[in-house]
């Protein structure tokens, strides 16, 4: 891939999606961080199109950006407002650490392997290839995927459903001992 | 800024790159799954985490030596498929906690039983 367009659209588009996921490790706020990982999520999918993935960035934009975006924001609308600050647990150097450890081996494994490289520019077009792949290759991971969305549909609804009248009951007391004080 | 033009004019972009930008993302994700204080929050450096990997499988998908290059984008279709159920699942888990203990720090969710 070479040439001025593609080549700056890398590096801008690079810059974006590790900018933004950076700014979720450190904005103070929750809600920004969701937005800045929807920010994440649409220059991923810019880079799909740059990588000639047009399906999948297509569908990176309706799930991701979309759908996962607007999930998160609900339960951080259905869960208290008083940890939205100081969120860094006491595990924030090893994290850090373990996270620069994990970059710098995935960095060097990309730069001093001898990838073999295919020429050409890319696909045409995918969706009929994917969507051949998907109904005679992968016929059955395909079923597979559908039945579990039906079951975390389900698994979800039940999880979050409140009591209904019929089985209303005191919650179950927690004992005192085990109750940890608010600090 | 315009001393950048024949540099960029020239330059390439290999598979190398793109493995690189995964990397450093996968490692934020992780970085943010496990020091961050809100479950939330370590529900999103998981997703970023996913992303990474899927930059990986779409770049091999455009640049490897393959009898069938497609076959990484289906993958990425799956992964994409399983991270919104898994999504759906972990955030319902978490009003779930949150309604049962009035929390969902990470530091305070240590019984396994109530």
């Amino acid at each position: 891939m070479s040439g001025f367009g593609p080549v700056f659209s890398f590096y801008v588009l690079s810059a974006l999606v590790i900018g933004a996921a950076l700014m979720v490790m450190l904005a103070r706020s929750i809600i920004r961080a969701v937005l800045f990982l929807v920010l994440m999520f649409v220059g991923l999918a810019a880079l799909f199109v740059l990588l000639t993935a047009d399906f999948v960035a297509v569908a990176q934009l309706l799930v991701y950006a979309g759908a996962i975006g607007v999930l998160i924001i609900f339960s951080i609308l259905l869960t208290p407002q008083r940890e939205m600050r100081g969120m860094e647990t006491r595990f924030l150097a090893p994290g850090v650490l373990a996270g620069l450890a994990i970059m710098g081996i995935g960095i060097g494994v990309a730069v001093y392997t001898s990838w073999p490289v295919r020429g050409g520019n890319g696909f045409a077009t995918t969706v009929g290839a994917i969507g051949d792949a998907l109904l005679n290759r992968y016929a059955l991971p395909f079923e597979i995927a559908s039945v579990l969305l039906v079951a975390a549909m389900v698994a979800a609804i039940v999880l979050v459903r409140g009591r209904g009248v019929d089985e209303e009951r005191e919650p179950t007391a927690i004992p005192p001992s085990l109750v940890r004080r608010e600090r | 800024m315009l001393a950048l033009l024949p540099f960029l004019t020239y330059a390439q972009v290999s598979v190398k790159h793109f493995l690189v930008v995964s990397a450093v993302l996968f490692g934020i994700g992780l970085a943010i799954a496990l020091s961050k204080r809100n479950a939330v929050m370590v529900l999103m450096g998981i997703e970023i985490m996913l992303n990474a990997v899927n930059l990986t499988l779409v770049a091999f998908a455009r640049f490897a030596q393959s009898a069938q290059p497609i076959a990484g984008q289906v993958f990425v279709i799956f992964i994409i498929t399983v991270a919104a159920a898994e999504a759906a699942v972990a955030l319902a888990l978490i009003v779930s906690v949150y309604r049962n203990r009035g929390t969902i720090d990470v530091d305070k969710i240590d019984l396994l039983r109530f």
